[in-house]
């Protein structure tokens, strides 16, 4: 499912092609009745997305989303909707926790990845510190890994540092066992969260900025 | 369990008291909207409204209908809080900080190889294994 932004249609324009061309918006179709030209729905259901209106009156209801729409400004009701059918999509794929399975994976990469961050920086703390003194130690002319041997085959310190190294490369093991795929290929129920950045800047949710813990369990 | 305490007490479930009817002792509401947190079921009742409520909790297994009306009210409130964005709100907070995590994670991960490869060059330790 995609709802990258797009700039709203022009309610009039829009009323002008249901009323010039006859063709009802998807929610009067589904809802087997005549498309008026104030149709709060037609502007944000277009005909060719007739699985976007039936997803959010199975989940919302139609009155209960006209309530919705008619308590926003105009300017405000496309991302409504979209987030609405966001929502609605998500609670079919997912009747359990819907959206809230979404935030609860997301939050648990989140703490995955400031975990995995935290362990690459000390690492990279220590590298740097063994740089300064290998600079240090240099310019006196003393060999900083005197474990090693003379003729510079490794030893168990330099092969300790390879294998940390190794836990941080993989992108998969930052999931850990988390079905989610790398990158930005998200599909299935999360294909849409790739796209989300593409919307208007959205006010922090519930008065917070989103780090309210979930545990749907 | 509120199913045993509606049945004695005849206190209505949060549900059948908003809806001003009955409740049977097979409410499908009532283990799960206690009378005394009655802002759960409001909520819910706005955004959802309760027929599509009792159709999603029929769908699911009984073990799972708690977890599905606590998401569910979570949700409401969301939406309540926020009429435009909802819970997709935190979602795109959270994606954001993902991505700007996952990229600083691998600009330390670039920089631990840049390290660790001086470190071969120096001791050629790491030799063939280099890179």
């Amino acid at each position: 499912m995609s709802f990258a932004h797009r700039e709203p249609q022009n309610p009039k324009r829009r009323k002008m092609a249901s009323s010039s061309t006859n063709s009802p918006c998807a929610a009067c179709k589904f809802l087997r009745r005549k498309c008026q030209p104030e149709c709060v729905f037609a502007p944000y259901f277009p005909p060719d997305q007739p699985q976007k209106f039936a997803n959010v009156h199975k989940v919302f209801g139609a009155s209960n989303v006209t309530k919705l729409l008619n308590e926003l400004h105009p300017s405000q009701r496309e991302d409504a909707v979209n987030s609405l059918a966001y929502e609605a999509d998500m609670r079919l794929r997912d009747p359990v926790y819907g959206c809230v399975g979404v935030i609860s994976l997301l939050q648990h990469q989140l703490r995955q990845l400031q975990i995995d961050l935290s362990c690459a920086k000390s690492e990279l703390s220590k590298y740097q510190s063994l740089g300064i003194l290998a600079a240090t130690h240099q310019s006196l002319g003393i060999n900083l890994l005197a474990g090693a041997n003379a003729d510079g085959s490794t030893t168990a310190t330099v092969r300790d540092h390879h294998y940390h190294h190794h836990q941080f490369f993989p992108r998969e093991q930052m999931f850990g066992g988390l079905d989610v795929p790398t990158g930005n290929n998200y599909d299935g129920g999360i294909l849409a969260i790739g796209q989300i950045s593409q919307f208007q800047q959205p006010r922090a949710a519930a008065g917070d900025d989103g780090r309210r813990t979930v545990d749907p369990s | 369990m509120s199913l045993s305490y509606s049945n004695y007490t005849n206190s209505p479930c949060a549900a059948c008291k908003f809806l001003r009817r009955k409740c049977t002792s097979d409410c499908v509401f009532a283990p799960y909207f206690p009378p005394e947190e009655p802002l759960k079921f409001a909520n819910v009742h706005r955004i959802f409204g309760a027929s599509n409520v009792s159709k999603i909790l029929h769908e699911v297994a009984p073990h799972q209908r708690e977890d599905a009306v606590n998401s569910l009210a979570y949700e409401a409130e969301a939406r309540l809080k926020d009429p435009v964005y909802g819970c997709v709100g935190a979602i795109s907070v959270l994606q954001r900080e993902v991505l700007r995590l996952q990229r600083e994670l691998e600009e330390t991960n670039v920089d631990l190889m840049r390290y660790a490869s001086c470190l071969g060059g120096e001791t050629s330790a790491y030799g063939g294994r280099r890179g």
